[in-house]
């Protein structure tokens, strides 16, 4: 792997830039793998850096139906935190915040990590006992989540009216030390040059169009629009899809998919430098380092595998952001965009095996952006030993026969 | 936004509408003789389709009927009338 760096730059500059290497190879299919990772997203990716990286396992193949990080990993707001509420899930995610501190060192490549903040504006009673149990929980891990008063609120957030007349007028905030963001596509792009430079193989435009069966029933490799490939272990990484690609094996999961939306300003002069947020109302904001807003609103109601504009939650977060900020209201949106997310029946994600033997998932993600690092650090050590990491050994499927649901309140998932 | 035709009140705005997710099977008449784990799938347990399926709409804000609509969730067209869960059956 080309070691990127200031003299690497410079050297580059001396030849127009005509020599750098392709971050990643693009090798002929084999028809055999140790294992094979559908999807090249974000948590597909770091799966198969972990696996190389962690447990020496470089049989590996990622297969992509489209390109490489085209799929949520291109369709998210970037957020990166860990207020939840659940033990095991506060303790997963900060282990993903840390890892995400480290990335850009680790792979060699500029994520463009920016832990800014996050500040939730707190605008009901319910809310406020609903944050202030998640505080004292994340406070037994680590992570910080602290409640501050309005001066503070609006000490941290300048470009936010007087909200004299606002419907819910904010009653205090909670401060979120660790929230961060990072540049989406470099997450995804770092985790395939760093997997490939290790012998990972990645195949885009490799559609998984169905599933290779022993005579016992066990999953024993896939086919696609290439082939059939043999691996022993087969691992899903399919957010938004995942229903849609287990049916292929028979298999039926606890998911449904929602579209969750999101849409940027023209670029404006630095005015907001944290993460704002807001529950109550369902929407987030924040300003990338072009100077766009990035917006996001609530998670659409009904089921959908769109990808795009659902105008009445459009409409209902330009309504709730212009409450809090009414000088945005000249402001013209560039771009929009929708994500086909997954929620798990109690919106914790599932990192697993399945009852068909040689098939896993790794679902659930509904803010999963945050989550890529431990996810792919978890699900590969599922994958290399067989036994789930203890970070997420709560997240089986077998949690749903037993009736212990992690039932988890996302930012994204109020409803 | 989604135009829906209330068999009672005629084409109203989505607004008025709640949806309640995908058609599932009615409850098991007995759930004692079924498993836990055929229990927690029926509870769990969604199709998820990518493509056309049936669901369970409520108009809440019109008339409080509840509906069957059937739906495609990639492109959100409405391609049967809407009816009432009795005749979907």
């Amino acid at each position: 792997m080309q070691r990127y760096s200031i003299f690497s730059l410079a050297r580059n500059a001396l030849t127009y830039h005509q020599n750098w290497q392709r971050a990643w190879r693009s090798v002929p299919l084999k028809p055999a793998y140790d294992i094979v990772i559908v999807g090249a997203g974000g948590h597909g990716l770091a799966t198969a850096y972990y696996l190389a990286k962690e447990h020496g396992l470089t049989k590996v193949a990622v297969m992509e139906k489209g390109w490489l990080g085209g799929g949520n990993t291109a369709r998210n707001t970037l957020t990166i935190r860990s207020n939840h509420l659940r033990d095991v899930s506060i303790r997963f995610h900060d282990k993903s915040v840390h890892l995400y501190e480290e990335l850009t060192r680790e792979l060699n490549y500029n994520i463009m990590f920016s832990q800014r903040g996050m500040v939730d504006l707190v605008q009901s009673s319910s809310k406020l006992r609903d944050l202030r149990r998640r505080s004292m929980a994340m406070a037994l891990h680590g992570p910080s989540y602290n409640i501050v008063g309005l001066d503070e609120v609006h000490r941290l957030i300048p470009a936010m009216g007087d909200l004299k007349n606002a419907r819910l007028p904010p009653l205090a905030g909670v401060v979120h030390p660790e929230g961060a963001m990072a540049r989406h596509d470099a997450v995804a792009w770092s985790y395939a040059r760093a997997a490939d430079a290790r012998g990972v193989e990645i195949h885009q435009q490799t559609e998984v169009t169905g599933f290779l069966r022993d005579a016992d029933g066990r999953v024993v490799g896939v086919n696609t629009n290439r082939g059939p490939v043999r691996a022993d272990k087969v691992a899903l990484a399919t957010s938004g899809n995942t229903s849609h690609v287990a049916a292929l094996a028979g298999l039926r999961l606890p998911l449904v998919t929602r579209n969750l939306q999101a849409f940027v300003s023209e670029p404006i002069k630095p005015v907001i430098d944290v993460i704002v947020n807001s529950p109550d109302t369902g929407v987030y904001l924040m300003q990338s380092d072009k100077g766009e807003l990035v917006i996001g609103g609530a998670t659409d109601t009904l089921p959908s595998y769109r990808q795009g504009c659902h105008f009445q939650t459009f409409e209902e977060t330009v309504a709730a952001m212009l409450e809090l900020f009414p000088r945005f209201k000249g402001l013209k949106m560039l771009r929009q965009w929708g994500g086909a997310i997954e929620f798990a029946y109690d919106a914790s994600p599932i990192i697993s095996a399945t009852p068909i033997g040689g098939l896993h998932v790794s679902t659930g993600w509904h803010s999963g952006f945050k989550a890529i690092p431990v996810g792919g650090l978890t699900y590969a050590h599922l994958l290399a030993t067989g036994v789930a990491h203890p970070l997420a050994a709560a997240f089986g499927l077998e949690r749903f026969r037993d009736l212990k649901f992690l039932f988890e309140v996302g930012l994204v998932s109020q409803r | 936004m989604l135009l829906l035709s209330c068999p009672f009140c005629g084409p109203r705005s989505e607004t008025e509408f709640t949806c309640f997710g995908e058609l599932v099977p009615s409850r098991p008449a007995d759930p004692n003789a079924l498993s836990d784990s055929d229990w927690a799938d029926y509870v769990v347990l969604r199709r998820n389709l990518r493509g056309v399926q049936r669901e369970r709409w409520w108009h809440g804000r019109g008339c409080g009927s509840w509906l069957v609509v059937q739906r495609d969730t990639v492109t959100h067209q409405i391609s049967a009338p809407l009816c009432s869960p009795e005749d979907a059956q």
